[in-house]
């Protein structure tokens, strides 16, 4: 092939990207998609290959997603989750990295519930390694899941007004989205009560609002964030109700964003809590299609990855 | 210790911190004590002893580190009395403040005692204990404080733990008071700290992880000197790390207070960026802060708000380092690099060296009235021979300590400890040491 090389041997966030590498991923994407779209979805790339998918936070919607691009790709997936794991008899993540690398893998995919716990294990085996969201730090396949769904619906990222509103304080797709944003030429706000805020947000070059009719008014792109339940009731906010009131998308604040504005979240979604039924079934959601779009990006970030797998 | 020849160290430039006297001299040991000082000549050298020529290295009171964790009893694996002692030994320290938070914790004077026996017969310096000021470091009931220095506990903290309870820390420092306790908290507001792990700020947002706010020393510290005011009691706040901190001190300073107070060597030589991606060695409690709050505990040392720096050395080895930076222990290693890292601000020009070394020897023994930290006769022999400009790379694998969580490790260092001497013995000798790990 005659692609550009993609020159990380893992893929553990967005910060260390160029925008470069980006454009490489969300380019592949594009070709992964029409891969998926055919009757006949596989292809050979990663034939004979291993990829574990090492889950210690249970997610199925992004398992399922990596497993589903690693299996289109030809390689032998192996899911293995915390509760059918030894993890929970007292290894070590040092261990249990120690234990899978000894399989011989070629491609590890990690989510983890603490910050930097991938880039640990990303140290301790010899094969690639693939983030998935570790703690509130990072998870760059939901970022670059979300840049290719905006480019296609909109042509680019350069210029676009982007808003991203809620739990900003606890999110790790704020922060790769942040980054990835900013990196591709978006401008980017971010919204919600400063309970929510991490300390020195400012400092991110994004513009901060607690008022969301001002933060949404002219934006071209609205992606909300899930609120987590036990942050709901007075630990961070004092209620659903007034979560909902200040900082649910609903159509009303939506008419105030840019006439065309498209709505994206991350799911899995809290209806009623950050966004109402009527937006995120609505014309101007993209939340199905940011679906679609996950496995045609971890497709692709595989493929990057695969010239840089062991053995080679 | 009274059999030990008597020992001439000559040709030495000696540096007493306390006078601020600095110059060329020679010393005389004899029974454990600093029998003579002859500054600008040699005392004569009597029958049998053994001369030392320093050949213009400095010679000055061996440090005294007043917060150091020790493994022992409870925690051996990480670290012992001796391999403390030995650390410090080649760090120049010649005394340690060790810390209660050991198993069983050290709330009675019966484990005082234990401690003072295992020191004795197994520690190659001097170890004062700290004893607990609540039973179980929990925070709720204050510990014998009268029986416990009476047994030879040099002063009270709960380690790692901070009296959160505002009513148990008066009662502790209105009790203290009448029994001459010295109380040294740790300050840390566990409710501001939190699920915190790290300096709060950009960079701690940037990686995901929760900070801890600057406020969760400075409302502890704020709330502690309104007690020291009501109660009259003294108090040495254990370790300040932040530029808030060095301002409520030197207020209360200003005010009269019996105050004093530490800093750690790491808050002096590091700073949050050292955390980089996510090195378990600098999750340090109080956590490594801002540059401007680096630069402005510096100044404040230099001004004398800071009185005294320690290693806050905190043994931990793989199994609580090699973990998520959340999940893994705090504390780092500091014994041995002390001094070393301690000069690095005295090359830098931020310290004259006397003004260094009494933040390490004098002043601490002052605050905890033990004779030593003096280059003068009648003193106690606890002394350290200093190359301060010989250069080297720290090589964590060479640490006497049982464990190896240095923050330092594979750091440039300029200033060695050459030998070290406790009550009149060499215990350790840079040179001898070489040759036989070479062997």
């Amino acid at each position: 092939m005659a692609c550009p090389a993609f020159p990380h041997r893992h893929l553990l966030g967005i910060e260390g990207l160029s925008p470069g590498d980006i454009t490489l991923l969300l380019d592949r994407a594009d070709e992964a998609i029409e891969v998926s779209r055919q009757v006949e979805k596989k292809k050979t790339t990663l034939r004979g290959r291993t990829q574990i998918n090492l889950f210690f936070e249970p997610s199925t919607r992004t398992q399922s997603s990596f497993e589903l691009a690693g299996k289109r790709l030809g390689a032998d997936v192996m899911n293995m989750s915390v509760a059918s794991s030894s993890v929970k008899k007292g290894e070590t993540l040092i261990d249990t990295a120690a234990t899978l690398n000894a399989m011989r893998p070629d491609i590890i995919v990690v989510r983890h519930q603490e910050a930097g716990a991938v880039h640990l294990l990303a140290r301790k085996v010899d094969c690639s390694v693939v983030n998935a969201g570790d703690g509130a730090h990072e998870h760059p396949t939901q970022a670059l899941l979300d840049a290719l769904t905006i480019r296609r619906n909109r042509g680019r990222i350069q210029g676009l007004t982007v808003a991203i509103c809620g739990d900003i304080l606890h999110s790790r797709v704020a922060r790769s989205n942040i980054i990835l944003l900013q990196a591709l030429g978006a401008l980017v706000r971010v919204i919600g009560p400063s309970t929510l805020m991490p300390a020195g947000i400012e400092r991110f070059g994004v513009e901060v609002f607690t008022d969301m009719r001002q933060g949404l008014a002219g934006a071209d792109i609205v992606m909300m964030l899930r609120l987590q339940r036990e942050r709901m009731n007075g630990s961070f906010v004092p209620s659903v109700k007034e979560y909902f009131r200040y900082y649910g998308l609903d159509s009303e604040k939506l008419a105030g964003a840019a006439p065309d504005a498209l709505v994206m979240h991350p799911g899995p979604m809290n209806r009623g809590v950050e966004i109402s039924s009527e937006v995120a079934d609505g014309a101007q959601s993209l939340i199905r299609e940011q679906v679609e779009m996950g496995v045609a990006v971890r497709m692709a970030v595989l493929e990057a990855l695969a010239g840089h797998l062991p053995n080679r | 210790m009274t059999s030990v020849r008597p020992i001439i160290l000559a040709d030495a430039t000696l540096v007493d911190p306390g006078s601020g006297r600095e110059g060329r001299g020679s010393l005389l040991l004899r029974d454990g004590m600093i029998a003579d000082i002859a500054w600008g000549a040699s005392p004569d050298a009597p029958d049998g002893a053994e001369v030392i020529g320093c050949a213009g290295a400095v010679v000055a009171p061996g440090l005294v580190d007043m917060r150091a964790f020790v493994g022992e009893p409870g925690a051996e694996h990480r670290e012992t009395l001796k391999t403390a002692s030995e650390a410090a030994a080649a760090g120049g320290v010649t005394t340690i403040v060790s810390m209660p938070d050991t198993n069983p914790v050290v709330d009675g004077p019966a484990i005082v005692d234990f401690l003072l026996r295992r020191a004795r017969d197994t520690s190659i310096v001097h170890i004062h204990p700290a004893a607990a000021i609540t039973k179980g470091l929990q925070g709720r009931e204050m510990t014998e404080l009268g029986l416990l220095r009476e047994a030879g506990a040099v002063a009270f903290t709960d380690g790692e733990h901070a009296v959160a309870s505002a009513a148990v820390m008066r009662r502790a420092l209105t009790y203290a008071r009448d029994v001459g306790a010295l109380l040294m908290p740790h300050l840390a507001e566990p409710g501001l700290v939190g699920t915190g792990v790290m300096n709060e700020g950009e960079l701690a947002s940037r990686l995901g992880l929760a900070g801890i706010p600057r406020e969760a020393e400075t409302i502890m510290l704020e709330r502690d000197l309104r007690l020291v005011r009501l109660t009259g009691a003294r108090y040495h706040a254990a370790m300040i790390s932040c530029a808030d901190s060095v301002e409520i001190v030197r207020r209360a300073k200003e005010a009269g207070l019996p105050v004093t107070c530490g800093v750690s060597i790491n808050n002096l030589t590091l700073n949050e960026n050292d955390v980089g991606h996510y090195r378990t060695f600098c999750k340090l409690s109080p956590p490594l802060r801002h540059e401007d709050d680096r630069q402005a505990v510096i100044e404040a040392l230099a001004e004398g708000v800071i009185d005294v720096v320690v290693s806050d050395h905190n043994p931990q080895d793989v199994e609580t380092k090699r973990l998520p930076f959340a999940e893994a222990a705090d504390g780092a290693l500091g014994l041995e690099t002390l001094l070393s890292a301690s000069l690095r601000l005295v090359h830098d020009g931020r310290l004259s060296l006397p003004a260094m070394l009494r933040a390490v020897s004098s002043r601490p023994a002052e605050i905890l009235s033990l004779p030593t930290g003096r280059l003068q006769k009648g003193a106690p022999a606890d002394l350290a021979l200093i190359d301060i400009d010989e250069p080297y790379v720290l090589d964590k694998r060479e640490l006497r300590s049982r464990s190896k969580n240095s923050p330092f490790d594979e750091s440039r260092l300029t200033g060695r400890v050459q030998a070290t001497i406790v009550a009149g013995r060499v215990v350790f000798d840079r040179r001898a040491d070489g040759a036989a790990r070479a062997a």
